[in-house]
């Protein structure tokens, strides 16, 4: 992570000497002050969630109370320091939480830092699975919808584009289990794998909890397809809602491009309408995908929440709701702690790429 | 369809009620921006209407498991006396979708118009004050405004009820959640507004005058910073909806004895999808989609009629389109596209 943050202000200094005395601004000092608005939303977020998550009670009373009697709660509470000031606690809290100690799980009393990297690999495979579903899906129709412009088409991409976004994941994900799975029988109904191809995958050397990278390196492709079989109908469950997004920013921007002179002037050199849409137009139309892609992670985690609960899909999302019904509220506040850093730091990472790209972003 | 005519209507005051906020869009739209918002009234209506009238509409009440003839039968294929078939439970499908559009109702006004409420009075103070006060609330409002918006939701559904409680202690639970996602959008408009207000001539003028920072505030400022307002309640209410509908599915909702509410029942019916049993999923599920269609649908129209450059115009030179995003167009491609938009 530290290496991705910080090498592009030695490498764009290198870059842009000349530039940088004209914008006046300069691209490093802009990376610097985007990379430390980073800490003040994290601390923020961590303030907000621990306040109000104290705000009901300390957490023991939260997830045992009424099953034990009062004075072994009591006992525990102290035990815990669940008593002190809470202002003790929070700076306590803050302390370890920069050691990076997120405290131990109350219900099934682990580690939350390694809860967190157990189940964190499941969310970012489905993540990236699903953005690979939108991209593939959002660009190439959004670019159909900008050619047939205020065709059938057109309207038609558009109703699918709003139904992307209207169906909510786990709506789309049970019509995708109903019709795929228990009608078809084409896929599995739910997981990430097959309880022998799991046991397979851990029993290898240092895994990396992303099934498909795993199962690749140890070459066994029988445990590959059954992980693909069961990654395909959450994928495309968050993927979809993304993929109506994409879809018509690319026919907005393309549309926009489509009009400039400069496609004109390739039409009339005889450049054909397939290469005006898929290089001319697109090219320039990237830039607020790349910015909107970023805003999507945040949308993306809140709806993987959903997918894994809707495939019992082992990652943070599924914990996070059994965390939930289990009162344990310590987990809870890990996970959205750690979901707090993610979605600040692909935040930063997004911005520096729109800069790199676009100098006009800069300030 | 010649234009002049419609320049003079234009020049014109029109008579009141043609100057209502959705009458007026209705008359600026044309071909395939008129199809969109007609459709999209047309089941916002249909979705207010079931709320309204949710209980002369359902056989059933939301948590009816039996009557005079005895306990409804578990998960019965939809037909005769159930519709749309019963749940697990025996509660009847119909009859907890109709009542779920009551809860969606209720959940969205409330939400709405608390985070219109506190996010407008922040987003005044914030931007006419500036200052400290200024800095520190734009910074949280943009960290919570990156976050997640369901998780917040849930952290707020956690705070307030410790999950579940009863039909108004759910409801309030579900639009406070709500409600704390969309205070920043609302302050983020509002003192944006605010700030470009302040510099104006007239407010200047006001403090000349004499007038105190409070009347410049709600009188000078506030009628004219809140002219977006309209249109990000339609997008937010289907947003609204769609939170509720992802807290009730992880369990976060309305209890089903208190309230019926969709997301729970998709979360129920989850279960069935493994045996086949279709029924308890789809119509709640379709319920949602068709009410969100309805309500982005308007406020997308709105959107594109209140903005001239989207505006579609009436008469547009074949070829020469501007840079818009709902579609104008030639006269001769309109019908079929707005025919496609009505059929779905």
């Amino acid at each position: 992570m530290t290496t991705l943050i910080e090498a592009p202000p030695s490498d764009a200094d290198g870059l842009l000497p000349t530039k940088k005395k004209a914008s006046g601004g300069g691209l490093g000092q802009y990376i610097l002050i985007r990379f430390l608005l980073i800490f003040p939303t994290i601390f923020i977020l961590v303030t907000l969630v621990f306040f109000l998550m104290r705000i009901t009670g300390d957490p023991i009373t939260a997830a045992l109370g009424g099953r034990l009697p009062p004075e072994q709660l009591a006992e525990r509470i102290h035990a815990a320091g669940y008593d002190r000031p809470i202002f003790v606690q929070y700076f306590e809290y803050l302390g370890q939480l920069i050691t990076g100690n997120f405290g131990t799980t109350l219900s099934d009393n682990r580690p939350v830092s390694e809860m967190l990297t157990t189940y964190g690999a499941a969310t970012l495979e489905l993540s990236i699975n699903a953005l690979l579903v939108a991209l593939l899906v959002g660009i190439p129709l959004g670019m159909i919808a900008a050619h047939r412009r205020d065709k059938a088409a057109d309207a038609v991409l558009r109703i699918f584009a709003i139904l992307c976004y209207a169906t909510p994941v786990f709506f789309a994900g049970l019509l995708l289990k109903l019709t795929f799975a228990v009608w078809l029988g084409w896929l599995p109904v739910a997981g990430r794998a097959k309880t022998s191809t799991e046991l397979a995958l851990t029993a290898l050397q240092a895994p990396t909890g992303i099934y498909w990278l795993d199962s690749l390196r140890s070459g066994n492709m029988a445990a590959l397809g059954d992980v693909f079989a069961h990654a395909v109908l959450p994928a495309v469950a968050l993927g979809l809602l993304t993929a109506g997004i994409f879809l018509r920013l690319v026919r907005t921007n393309v549309i926009g491009t489509l009009g400039k002179d400069y496609v004109e002037a390739g039409r009339s050199r005889g450049v054909s309408e397939f290469r005006l849409v898929t290089k001319h137009a697109y090219k320039p139309a990237l830039i607020p995908i790349i910015t909107v892609m970023g805003l999507q992670i945040a949308v993306m985690l809140g709806g993987a929440v959903l997918t894994e609960t809707t495939f019992e899909w082992k990652g943070l999302g599924f914990q996070l709701a059994t965390y939930l019904t289990a009162r344990d509220f310590v987990a809870v506040q890990g996970i959205v702690v750690l979901l707090a850093v993610i979605v600040a730091v692909t935040n930063f990472i997004v911005d520096i790429v729109a800069a790199l790209i676009d100098p006009r972003v800069r300030y | 369809m010649s234009i002049e005519p419609t320049i003079a209507a234009e020049s014109r005051r029109d008579p009141w009620f043609r100057r209502l906020p959705v009458i007026s869009h209705f008359n600026k739209s044309v071909g395939l921006q008129r199809g969109m918002l007609v459709t999209g009234l047309v089941l916002t209506g249909l979705f207010l209407l079931t709320a309204i009238f949710a209980p002369l509409i359902a056989p059933f009440g939301f948590s009816q498991i039996s009557d005079a003839e005895g306990n409804f039968p578990a998960q019965q294929a939809p037909g005769g006396k159930h519709l749309l078939g019963t749940t697990v439970g025996g509660y009847d499908v119909f009859s907890r979708v109709v009542w779920g559009a009551q809860t969606a109702v209720l959940v969205i006004i409330v939400a709405v118009i608390m985070s219109i409420f506190i996010g407008v009075i922040l987003g005044l103070v914030s931007g006419y004050i500036g200052g400290w006060l200024d800095r520190i609330l734009v910074v949280v409002a943009d960290a919570v405004y990156a976050f997640p918006s369901l998780l917040v939701a849930i952290v707020m559904a956690i705070v307030i009820s410790g999950g579940r409680s009863s039909l108004w202690g759910g409801i309030l639970a579900a639009a406070i959640s709500i409600t704390v996602v969309f205070i920043p959008q609302y302050f983020r408009v509002i003192r944006a507004e605010t700030i470009r207000l302040k510099a104006e001539p007239f407010v200047e003028s006001a403090k000349v005058v004499g007038a105190s920072n409070i009347r410049i505030m709600t009188r000078h400022i506030y009628r004219n910073a809140t002219r977006t307002l309209p249109l990000i309640f339609t997008l937010n209410a289907s947003e609204a909806i769609l939170t509720l509908a992802g807290l009730g599915f992880l369990g976060f909702g309305i209890e089903p004895t208190s309230a019926a509410e969709w997301g729970f029942d998709l979360n129920k019916a989850l279960a069935d999808t493994t045996s086949g049993i279709w029924w308890t999923g789809v119509f709640p599920g379709l319920a949602i989609v068709l009410t969100v269609v309805g309500l982005t649908l308007v406020g997308e129209s709105i959107n594109d009629l209140n903005d001239p450059r989207l505006r579609g115009r009436r008469k547009a030179a074949p070829g020469k389109t501007g840079p818009d995003t709902a579609g104008s167009g030639t006269a001769g491609s309109q019908a079929p596209v707005s025919a496609e938009v009505s059929s779905s």
